[in-house]
């Protein structure tokens, strides 16, 4: 009966029928959830010239993938902009979360206990409040209008949950492992490098991905931090489709073509990406 | 308990990351405070004080108190629909459901699409256009036979315009409820509701008096997790309908009154305000979350 | 503990600092062209890269500018031309964008900016440079009329190319739509548009429709035009006129009025959709400057005077309500000497004869080719020349107020649209104005 191995027990006689209106409404809720899906599918892949707002509803006559064609070269340089940014910006932040992690879980150092809930608090601010001293400073450092800016801030903000992600997975890590290294006469970062961060594997995947996602889905910095050509996908995404200037069709299937790199993740490593989602909820 | 012995090298680790979140947490933080007293109008940053006149403005004026209205509605909604609907999955898919990684899988990837793609697809699912133009949602239920439904959506002139955007919100963030609560359910191990069955409970009253208080410590997560979201949304609404006051929030009137309005000042005191609505919440769940975990 | 901290701290600084610079430098992205050296730069530019900064999206606005930047490509064909639009009507989202820009000392090459109130704080911040060597160099004194260049100039220095002039005060209908409904001509007051709002309602048609909230900024200047007259409406952004008045108020009230008679709860999200309706027969009219025209003529290709028709919106006969698109050259343009050979481009005779009949505007310089400007262009043209007319500057459009006036309007009018205080709304309107002077 099910599949979680959950321990037989005597079921009420009521059982088979909960059990099937429970599929029922599952059935129900996925169909609900999928409309969006529903719409954003089958508008994109119409011929455009079956395409208008009052037939959102129905069916393609033939699938034609004209649309994508037609909004890609627009949207490529920020799809482009996006990967250079979010790759480097999470395997960075990743690196010095680890870093933090390892020391927070393993060197309870004086004033820890203070440091490590400040850290987090990152997680949490409205980008508004500190929006204006960014781009004054960042200003100020020449680093506004290309990416460097934007990866720059990605780190930084990213630091608070992938801290959290690699002090998580670490905590659970046996200290004697930490220590034997140390035996061996290992410095600190000989046994980060070679010993912690080999065991902390899924944890880095863990960490990559959710920065990936965060990265790659911003639009506050990636709208104050860039000039028309750096432009990340989302601010690419929001001026193409924004008004209903455009058409319809194309405002669906760029939206789709925008999501596809974080619906791959998703669902390609969707253990890992749930694991993040968890973390950022502090209750590990 | 002192893993590590040589701490020069930790420092080293850490230091940069503690100076970074230093200046762009904390350093910010200040600095954009020392703009919300001061006269900072223009494009050139001045930074005269002027005491709490921009807050004194933002007591009076309006469109902030509208957008408070706004946002305190859309947050109620927003965090009541998702919890409720988070936990209704959850408790669905609790007792091992044939294809659970499926439904998972479908209630949780919105959460991968951007809140700007999310807000494209959701401005023409709630369109109020109507005659030959009419579309999304209100044509369907027409459609359906159910055109009493139909309604004006995100234009409404009602505190409902800005309830459905927090539709859209929680189409986004459903999935992620649902999986905290999925985690907390099966924390409570079988044995416990097993023991509480074998008294002579009901399944009900077992789930009433053991799974519930165990489930608490996730109610108030998700809660915290949801309102800090809602009150820092500004793509969403954004992408939306930029310009509509029926849905404007503080962070979107920040962002116009600064860098459109030019009056940064203004735009740093919203921005003051959002924080201290945001640390009312975060601070003491952090408090309580880091306080909790050194307790044994 | 702590002071050691502090020290490896410090050290650390320098050390971030250094990885973040090796970091960054990968993937840095400007091209670094030189930027020319002082005023006047004979010679061939050398820069291979140019950006243009503008609002014109959608069918109609991108036009006239596509014309412009192919002119430019075709003169320069070896530069790499970038064309920096952000979406949204009138400028409403690029305002916000093209602040950061600025502020962050990124500017484009040139940008698009409203002649009047909207630049002032571009010049007060000196972010645009003094353009005043270009126009003696190129004799544009002689050329532009007198009142824009008189507008234009701030301290005896002017900051921007004028490339056009567009009309504001106007009214496109439907004509099928009024004949069916029985109505001989589009009304010449507001009074009348009442009236005939009453029959069109009754045949089922809407009679105004209206778009997204700096759309109904555009007709409430209007309104405000047809109610008051030029004088007192004029009187409005120079204090003359007192907000507060009855006579204010009494034309706040009929904005009220007129917009009860529109779609303005199903207000579309641009100006373009906006016109949808009125070209589909569902609606009567729509009251938007005459880059509409482009929409009707050339997006959707109908026939002038019979599928659409145009007149001055109502009780604004003989007034010219204007605006005009201008490019600047901002302090710190990464290649000024193209940003140079632009400005030359859109302000020469050439460009303004290759912009303007594409984009439906008329030219701002007075030697034009008159024969060019045909279909609808033939009215704005004539009344622009006739000395009679009166000329005001439009709200919506940056003429008459700028920057932190023109959003706390925005502000007060979002209320007053809600609310339809109309006493409110002017008593806001007019401390705001004080707060700005």
């Amino acid at each position: 009966m099910t599949t979680s191995g959950a321990p037989p027990r005597i079921r009420s006689r009521w059982w088979p029928y909960v059990a099937t209106v429970r599929y029922i409404v599952l059935f129900a809720l996925v169909c609900l959830f999928l409309i969006p899906v529903y719409v954003l599918v089958v508008t994109a892949m119409k011929d455009p010239a079956q395409v208008s707002p009052s037939q959102m509803w129905q069916l393609p006559d033939s699938l034609s993938l004209d649309t994508f064609a037609d909004v890609w070269p627009v949207l490529e340089p920020g799809f482009r902009n996006s990967v250079l940014m979010a790759v480097p910006a999470s395997i960075i932040s990743s690196l010095l979360g680890a870093a933090n992690g390892f020391v927070l879980a393993k060197w309870r150092f004086p004033g820890a206990d203070v440091v490590f809930p400040l850290i987090l608090f990152g997680m949490f601010i409205p980008y508004q409040a500190i929006l204006i001293p960014m781009r004054e400073l960042l200003t100020d450092w020449n680093l506004v209008g290309g990416l460097s800016g934007l990866i720059l801030v990605h780190i930084i903000y990213g630091l608070p949950i992938t801290t959290l992600i690699f002090r998580s997975y670490f905590v659970t890590i046996s200290d004697e492992l930490i220590d034997s290294a140390q035996v061996d006469g290992a410095g600190m970062i000989r046994t980060l490098a070679f010993v912690a961060l080999p065991i902390a594997l899924p944890a880095f995947a863990v960490s990559v991905i959710w920065q990936f996602t965060s990265a790659w889905n911003d639009f506050l910095f990636g709208l104050v931090l860039t000039s028309t050509n750096s432009w990340p996908v989302t601010v690419a995404l929001n001026n193409i489709a924004g008004g209903q200037v455009v058409p319809f069709h194309e405002a669906m299937a760029s939206a789709l073509l925008a999501s596809i790199p974080t619906l791959l993740v998703y669902i390609l490593m969707g253990r890992f990406f749930m694991r993040g989602l968890m973390a950022g909820a502090l209750k590990g | 308990m002192c893993r590590i012995r040589k701490w020069g090298p930790a420092a080293l680790l850490v230091a940069p990351s503690l100076l970074a979140i230093g200046v762009f947490v904390y350093g910010f933080l200040g600095w954009n405070l020392r703009v919300s007293v001061s006269d900072w109008r223009g494009l050139r940053a001045t930074y005269d004080y002027a005491g709490l006149d921009n807050y004194r403005r933002l007591a009076e004026d309006t469109r902030f108190i509208d957008g408070v209205q706004n946002v305190v509605v859309f947050t109620l909604v927003f965090v009541f629909g998702t919890l409720v609907f988070g936990f209704l999955l959850a408790l669905l898919l609790e007792r091992g459901v044939r294809g659970e990684a499926f439904f998972r899988t479908v209630f949780l990837f919105p959460m991968a699409i951007s809140f700007i793609a999310t807000a494209i697809i959701w401005r023409w699912l709630l369109s109020n256009a109507s005659g030959a133009q009419e579309t999304g949602l209100n044509r369907l239920f027409d459609s359906l036979g159910v055109g009493f439904l139909a309604n004006d959506w995100f234009k409404s002139d009602s505190y409902w315009a800005v309830a459905s955007v927090a539709i859209a919100a929680g189409w986004a963030l459903v999935g992620y409820i649902m999986a905290l609560f999925l985690a907390g359910l099966r924390g409570v191990s079988d044995d416990l509701r097993e023991a509480a069955r074998v008294d002579g409970a009901s399944e009900a009253k077992a789930f009433w008096h053991v799974v519930r208080p165990m489930l608490l410590p996730v109610v108030m997560s998700a809660i915290v997790i949801l309102a800090h979201i809602s009150l820092k949304t500004f793509d969403l609404i954004y992408a939306m309908d930029a310009k509509s006051r029926k849905i404007e929030t503080p962070a979107l009137y920040m962002w116009f009154i600064t860098f459109e309005g030019l009056n940064f000042s203004i735009g740093a005191a919203i921005a003051t305000l959002l924080m201290v609505g945001i640390a009312a919440v975060i601070v003491p769940y952090i408090w309580y979350s880091v306080r909790s975990e050194r307790r044994p | 503990m702590t002071s050691t901290l502090h020290r490896t701290s410090g050290r650390s600084l320098a050390a971030l600092a250094a990885a973040a610079a090796l970091v960054l430098a990968s993937c840095g992205d400007d091209d670094g062209a030189e930027p020319g050296a002082g005023g006047t730069s004979p010679g061939a530019p050398t820069s291979t890269e140019f950006e243009f900064f503008s609002w014109w999206t959608g069918a109609g606005d991108s036009e006239g500018k596509q014309a412009l930047l192919d002119l430019f490509a075709e003169r320069h064909p070896d530069v790499e031309i970038i064309d920096a639009t952000v979406a949204g009507g009138a400028g409403t989202n690029a305002q916000a964008v093209l602040t950061t820009r600025l502020q962050a000392g990124d500017p484009p090459d040139s940008y698009q900016r409203h002649v009047g109130a909207e630049l002032q704080p571009d010049i007060e911040a000196e972010l645009v440079e003094d353009l005043t060597w270009l126009y003696d160099e190129e004799g544009w004194r002689d050329v532009f009329p007198e009142d824009m260049l008189e507008l234009a100039t701030v301290d005896d220095r002017i900051y921007s190319v004028p490339v056009n002039i567009h009309r504001s005060n106007l009214i496109w209908y439907n004509p099928a739509v009024l004949a069916e409904a029985g109505i001989a001509a589009p009304p010449a007051s507001w009074d009348e548009f009442l009236q005939q709002a009453a029959t069109l309602e009754a045949a089922g048609k809407t009679p105004l429709t209206i778009g997204p909230s700096w759309t109904q900024k555009h007709l409430l200047e209007n309104v405000l035009l047809g109610e008051l007259g030029a004088e007192a409406y004029s009187g409005l952004w120079d204090g003359s006129t007192d907000w507060e008045s009855t006579e204010v108020t009494d034309a706040l009230d009929m904005f009220t009025e007129v917009l009860a008679h529109s779609n303005v709860d199903e207000a579309a999200a641009d100006w373009q959709p906006a016109l949808d309706p009125v070209i589909e027969g569902d609606a009567a009219y729509n009251v938007m400057g005459d880059w509409a025209n482009t929409y009707f003529a050339t997006a959707q290709g109908l026939a002038f005077e019979t599928e659409y028709g145009v007149t001055t919106s109502p009780g604004t006969e003989g007034i010219f309500n204007w605006l005009s698109d201008s490019f600047t050259l901002p302090v710190g343009a990464p290649h000024r000497d193209l940003a140079v050979e632009w400005l030359r481009l859109a302000g020469s005779k050439e460009g303004q004869d290759t912009f303007n009949p594409i984009k439906g505007s008329i030219p701002a310089r007075t030697d034009a080719d008159t024969s060019l400007y045909t279909g609808y262009l033939e009215m704005p043209l004539t009344d622009w020349n006739d000395p009679e007319i009166e000329l005001v500057g439009s709200l919506a459009h940056g003429v008459v107020a700028g920057g932190a006036f023109n959003t706390e309007i925005d502000s007060a009018l979002g209320e007053f649209v809600a609310s339809g205080d109309s006493a409110q709304f002017a008593s806001a309107v007019k401390e705001a104005y004080e707060a700005n002077q």
